[in-house]
């Protein structure tokens, strides 16, 4: 069963490769763009914790920089 | 309806249903992945490597419907005079590009044990190279160009000029003779492909979708983090 499986009539070795390289063409995607994704909220995080009070409310109250922050603290 | 578009908006929802697509992906790929090696049955001349087309066809599929979706977005950026419209059709680039390099390779290892070669110059192929080009040419624009008013026009021609070939992708088999069959699956007609196939390629194109939606969604929150940390900078 195992062998049939893999072996596939003499065509596994196409048909594991196509699944292969789609499987790894989704995981180096999924991979770049989180960590894009994680660079820019922590570049976010700092430059705001270096801002000063007056500014970091008026950034506050911005909804989209209080969302930002509120999806990096559940991280 | 425009205000369904504004950012801040889109971020408060984007951010809350990655996790929730992800978990659906992995449900529906495992599934698909099932149904693809192992359920689903042999075809009588291509025996197991007819199981590429489980992997194939949804690449192919989703790579002319984000394009399309692209030059949409594109198109309605300038006549909406919305900037997140260009931004959407940004974050969309890079799962199509990537499913477009998978519909070829992937067809490249089919094309071997079905027609004996691993390419040749048919017409549906080449026109799913040139649509490669016409990703790359868009994802590297975006790159090149710091004016947001040139990198929008310059996109958008892209987009347009792009446009033309996906009609081409798609009629190419009935337009000229080529090594590829005439499609089996019509929306309009009945379609030749028996329901025990039919059934892992719908599912498979599902956890495709999925996959690109997700990275969507997260390419479009980093670009929005990062408009917003220009803005940090500017306070």
């Amino acid at each position: 069963m195992i062998n049939e499986l893999i072996n596939m009539n003499g065509y596994g070795l196409y048909v594991w490769s196509a699944f292969g390289f789609t499987i790894l063409s989704f995981s180096t995607l999924y991979l770049i763009i989180r960590t894009q994704y994680l660079k820019e909220k922590d570049k976010f995080v700092a430059k705001f914790g270096a801002l000063d009070s007056k500014k970091s409310e008026a950034a506050k109250s911005q909804t989209i920089v209080k969302e930002i922050l509120s999806s990096s603290q559940s991280i | 309806m425009l205000k369904f578009f504004e950012p801040n908006k889109i971020f408060s929802v984007t951010s809350k249903v990655q996790k929730y697509i992800l978990f659906i992906f992995i449900i529906v790929i495992s599934i698909g992945l099932m149904e693809a090696l192992i359920l689903s049955p042999e075809d009588y001349k291509q025996s197991h490597s007819v199981r590429i087309m489980y992997v194939h066809v949804p690449a192919a599929w989703i790579s002319l419907s984000i394009f399309t979706f692209l030059t949409i977005f594109s198109l309605s950026g300038f006549i909406f005079k919305n900037r997140n419209f260009f931004l959407i059709a940004k974050s969309l680039a890079p799962s199509g590009f990537v499913f477009t390099i998978i519909a070829l390779v992937t067809g490249s290892i089919w094309g071997k044990p079905t027609w004996g070669t691993w390419w040749a110059w048919d017409a549906r192929i080449t026109a799913m190279l040139i649509l490669a080009l016409f990703y790359l040419m868009y994802l590297i624009a975006w790159r090149i160009f710091e004016d947001k008013e040139n990198v929008f026009k310059i996109t958008t021609l892209i987009c347009i000029l792009g446009l033309i070939n996906v009609p081409i992708i798609k009629y190419s088999v009935d337009w000229w003779n080529t090594l590829h069959q005439p499609a089996s699956i019509n929306i309009l007609s009945k379609s030749t492909i028996h329901s025990s196939m039919l059934f892992p390629l719908i599912i498979m194109t599902a956890a495709f979708a999925l996959f690109s939606l997700l990275i969507f969604l997260m390419k479009y929150n980093t670009e929005l983090i990062k408009i917003k940390n220009k803005g940090l900078d500017r306070l």
